[in-house]
């Protein structure tokens, strides 16, 4: 039932993340799309299945391997959604100097 | 023909280039150009003569099946001479109708692009090359048309130009990808080949509709037609040029091209002689109403056009010979009518009929020329417009006979026989007669003699051709229409007088009624002005425009109200709604019959520890630095998730992220504000908890159904090629420095960017620190502590010693570019943090622009290596080295592509962290105002 406990893990990761980028200031918004990155990538990482102690490494005793391309698209989708976190938390600190507040909608009443 | 081509369009850059030494070397580049193109065509005109098709081909996109293929029979070698000679023509025209002040450089470089665009669309073997040039005219006819660019109605007919143009275009493509599936070959040789295949296709009417609209719109067919009388705030060389010879041409010729494949069905018939029809009489009707000497040429050159498409809509082989007639003699008599005109404008200073009057006082020579080219449009004999008119109308007569009511189609022929001998009659009557002129800004007079030249030799044409057809024009008619039909021609004659016919007394009628119409034209113009002066397509354009403006604007108002949180929950409604449409009638079981893994406890105790966390974050979101512990938290189980499942290249590269994400995110919380927001309503934090309920129960149900369910991998061709072709043990790196290797380049391509971005972003950023935290502490401004300090100095060289290590091993064993890169920027981090910026910056020359420029440089150079040796791009190539002490040892160019994966990393990773690093040491550095408390 390892599927069942991902599958669950991945739900909750989502929602969390769905729910931070609904917030109205920034730092939340960006927690939340780190979290929804990390949905993303293990969801992607799934798409390969789930396989216990077979990394993809080429060896003679190996019998089997997880499925190596999955882990090749998601590493570099970890490396591009560090960069894009960077690029969102510098946006906000942008938008904190030119609007005086860190409402996402540059609003300060709310 | 390549060649040909060639010529005009480099001309168009050269004759631009030229302009810089003085405005007239334009002119006579540009001359000289389209006489190298004509002389071009001669040595292949012999063949073309003789009956052969000729077919140039050279490989473009072999693997897409894309060449580039010419074609050259009879229709085209038409055309191009057309393109050409009255292309010569108008350059030397336009050296003397532009004023100083006009830019000739640009106004024969743009005529020249045009000139290489109408020549690619009639000598285009492939038809979506030739839809290339096609759309190519229509651009150039916009920067033509909009030559005066200063003029607002310049610029308004120009867009009109294109819009309908590049309408028609668009509906052309759809046609032309259609036609081309149904006749199972884009190339014209199959397609013309295969008429029987095509009409009988289902398909067919829907292709026929959108290459007609393609061709309508081009040729100014109704409804469309309301785009050319707009376009004649051009330059009037541009005028002679675009509405005689070539771009309204440009329909007809398509017309004519795919004739043998199109025509002969009841829809073509109906479909083709009911617009052109419709537009011939419509035309004929407005010219005649027309104020505007360049107006009144601008609506009968859509008469005439409506003329040839009912010759083509007619469908019998006579007809085509015909139509194919009349586009040479409209070509002819047009062009040198618009280029009068020009001169008339240019030497009196006004195109109002209603002020000219009795010009042939003034300049006798152009009004003799003019006159000439009116009685060849009115078609009177002994000049070339009379001998085509007259086999339109017998044509019509002969068709007329096959049908129910035929007796109509003469008769509503000879109505717009009538109406263009009353226009040409004005034309010629309006301005160089009838009293005296009426307040003209100059005094008219003759122009520079070589501005007479090249309507001399056209009338002189229009005359040649009318009086001896068969001497002049008979050779390039027959091989222009045997290109059209693709067969042997019908018999036909030339001859002036053919008896008297059904269509000589079409004519009478058409001359005595147009010259009683004219006698009426006081009371006619008064009821035109009343009742249809406000029938203008232009403003249904204008309108339907605005409309769309409207409309567009009001739907991105409506989606986009300039807030974040509103488009995030349209757009997570709109993934609810996608995928729950999605799961509903399916009808599949959710679960799949995959063999599931046992659960252990310390992965059921790990996730839980997840969700907690998760859950936990949240809930404690507005105090942000727990929050942040506690999403480090997340991270790490993410890493182990990976550990577990046999990922451990993803494991190390997501506990590095994971490190360099919460050390920005922690110095970016330093300048967010202290004060935790307020809360949000209830309400509202209870719909976005459904909402994300919602999401997240999608998203664990996809899995679910994703994991439980068996599954085809193309991982075989990847596990078995690893070590053999690309090197090394570690798949996944192989993957990415290999396989995949230009997918990873642009990956680094896309955080090197982001990295830039951030840069910019950071430049002249200022932001106030706080000068307390929350409990309104003071920051403790204490120098970094020594224990840890003096560790991480020592810890250092070890730690870049152990990235290195990562970075060789990595085509063999986990780690590789990006790892090596996130533990090196980590390394260097942590002197940042346990020594300060100031102090790590004075020691560590901190400009990481160059490291990121290399390592791009790097990895494509890598790349091209691989073309050097013969292999395709970014191929690795590999050999062993035995060095002594290590013993053997491999070396693969996918190394010195991971080394500059490395590199932009390093370089990425640091140049943002560095620079808001820096921030801090400025926030830090400000006095504090108040005094040490």
């Amino acid at each position: 039932m390892m599927e069942a406990l991902m599958a669950l893990v991945i739900g909750v990761l989502t929602a969390c993340g769905v729910y931070l980028t609904l917030r109205a200031r920034t730092f939340p918004v960006v927690l939340g799309l780190t979290f929804l990155s990390y949905a993303v990538n293990l969801f992607l990482f799934t798409m390969g299945r789930l396989t216990i102690g077979r990394p993809p490494i080429i060896h003679w005793t190996a019998a089997d391997y997880a499925d190596p391309l999955p882990q090749a698209l998601v590493l570099t989708a970890i490396v591009i959604s560090f960069a894009m976190t960077a690029f969102v938390i510098m946006l906000s600190l942008k938008a904190r100097e030119e609007l005086g507040n860190d409402h996402v909608d540059g609003r300060d009443d709310a | 023909m390549l060649s040909l081509l060639l010529t005009i369009f480099t001309g168009s850059v050269l004759t631009a280039w030229v302009s810089r030494f003085g405005r007239l070397y334009a002119a006579w580049a540009a001359g000289a150009l389209a006489l190298l193109g004509l002389l071009q065509l001669v040595p292949r005109a012999a063949a073309v003569f003789a009956g052969e098709t000729l077919i140039e081909r050279l490989a473009w996109m072999p693997i897409s099946g894309l060449d580039l293929v010419f074609r050259l029979d009879g229709l085209g070698l038409l055309f191009a001479l057309l393109i050409l000679g009255i292309g010569l023509l108008v350059i030397v025209y336009a050296r003397y109708y532009l004023s100083p002040r006009d830019c000739m450089g640009r106004f024969y470089a743009y005529l020249l692009l045009f000139m290489g665009a109408m020549l690619g669309i009639v000598l285009s073997e492939n038809i979506i090359q030739l839809l290339i040039f096609w759309e190519l005219t229509s651009l150039s006819s916009f920067l033509l048309i909009s030559y005066w660019q200063y003029r607002a109605d310049a610029r308004q007919g120009a867009r009109m130009a294109l819009a309908i143009t590049g309408a028609g275009g668009m509906a052309l493509l759809g046609g032309f990808v259609l036609l081309g599936e149904i006749a199972g070959s884009y190339e014209l040789s199959t397609i013309l080949a295969s008429g029987d295949v095509i009409r009988a296709h289902p398909h067919y009417l829907p292709m026929l509709v959108l290459v007609l609209l393609g061709a309508f719109t081009k040729s100014a067919q109704f409804p469309f037609h309301f785009w050319l009388p707009n376009a004649m705030s051009a330059p009037t060389p541009v005028s002679a040029y675009l509405h005689s010879a070539t771009m309204v041409k440009a329909g007809v010729f398509l017309l004519a091209r795919l004739f043998p494949a199109l025509s002969g069905t009841p829809e073509w018939a109906w479909l083709v002689s009911g617009v052109g029809l419709t537009t011939f009489i419509l035309g004929a009707f407005m010219a005649l109403f027309q104020h505007d000497l360049k107006g009144l040429l601008a609506y009968s050159t859509i008469s005439h056009l409506g003329l040839i498409t009912v010759l083509f809509g007619i469908g019998t082989p006579l007809a085509a010979v015909a139509g194919v007639f009349h586009i040479i003699n409209h070509a002819i008599f047009k062009a040198s009518l618009f280029m009068a005109a020009g001169i008339i404008d240019h030497e009196s200073g006004s195109r109002d009929m209603r002020c000219l009057n009795g010009l042939w006082k003034y300049m006798p020579h152009t009004a003799l020329l003019a006159m000439v080219a009116a009685a060849a449009m009115a078609g009177v004999p002994l000049l070339n417009g009379f001998l085509s008119k007259e086999m339109f109308f017998a044509e019509a007569v002969s068709a007329g006979t096959h049908l129910q009511l035929g007796w109509l189609l003469p008769v509503l022929i000879t109505i717009g026989g009538i109406f263009a001998v009353a226009y040409s009659f004005r034309f010629i009557h309006d301005v160089f007669f009838n009293g005296e002129p009426i307040d003209l800004p100059k005094t008219p007079h003759e122009p520079p003699r070589w501005m007479k030249v090249p309507v001399e030799l056209l009338v002189a044409l229009c005359l040649l051709v009318g009086i001896l057809p068969s001497l002049t024009v008979e050779p390039i008619l027959r091989i222009a229409a045997a290109g059209v039909l693709q067969t042997e021609l019908p018999h036909f004659d030339l001859a002036i007088w053919h008896g008297v016919s059904p269509a000589l007394l079409m004519s009478l009628a058409a001359a005595l009624g147009g010259g009683l119409l004219y006698a009426m034209r006081s009371p006619l113009f008064a009821l035109h002005e009343k009742y249809c002066g406000r029938l203008q397509g232009k403003l249904l354009f204008d309108g339907l425009l605005a409309g769309v403006f409207a409309s567009a604007g009001s739907i991105t108002r409506w989606l986009d109200t300039g807030s974040l949180q509103r488009l995030m929950l349209s757009f997570f409604i709109a993934v609810l709604v996608l995928g729950g449409s999605g799961y509903i009638g399916s009808g599949s079981p959710l679960a799949g019959s995959r063999e599931l893994l046992e659960l252990d406890a310390i992965s059921l105790i790990a996730g839980l520890g997840l969700i907690l966390a998760a859950v936990a974050t949240v809930v404690l979101h507005r105090q942000r630095f727990v929050a942040l512990v506690l999403i480090g938290a997340v991270g790490l189980v993410v890493s182990l998730i990976f550990v577990k499942f046999s990922a451990p290249d993803l494991a190390l590269t997501q506990l590095s992220v994971e490190i360099v994400t919460i050390v920005l995110l922690l110095l970016a919380l330093y300048f967010l504000p202290q004060r935790p927001a307020r809360e949000s309503s209830r309400p509202r934090v209870l719909r976005d908890v459904s909402i994300a309920a919602l999401v997240g129960g999608g998203a664990t149900l996809l899995t679910w159904a994703v994991l439980t369910r068996p599954y085809g991998s193309i991982a075989g061709y990847f596990l078995e090629n690893a070590k053999p072709e690309g090197g090394g043990n570690n798949v996944v790196n192989v993957i990415l420095v290999d396989f995949r290797g230009y997918d990873t380049l642009g990956e680094i391509a896309v955080l090197a960017l982001a990295a830039l971005g951030i840069f910019a972003m950071l430049e002249k950023l200022q932001l106030p620190g706080p000068e307390t935290d929350e409990q309104g502490r003071r920051w403790n401004r204490d120098t970094h502590p020594a224990v840890m300090a003096s560790l991480t100095r020592l810890l250092l060289p070890l730690a870049l010693l152990v990235s290195i290590f990562i970075l060789l091993r990595g085509h063999n064993l986990p780690g590789g570019g990006f790892i090596a890169g996130l533990i090196t920027a980590v390394a260097l981090i942590m002197q940042y943090l346990a020594n300060g910026v100031t102090w790590t910056q004075s020691r560590l020359p901190a400009n990481m622009h160059p490291v990121i420029g290399f390592g791009l440089l790097l990895a494509a150079a890598t790349g091209l290596g691989s073309w050097l040796v013969g292999h395709p791009y970014l191929t690795s190539t590999f050999t062993y080295l035995d060095w002594p002490l290590v013993g053997k040892f491999e070396v693969a160019s996918a190394m010195a592509f991971d080394v500059g994966v490395y590199l932009v990393v390093v370089g990425a990773t640091l140049l943002i962290l560095i620079h808001l690093g820096l921030m801090h040491s400025a926030s830090h550095a400000s006095p504090d105002p108040q005094g040490p408390r």
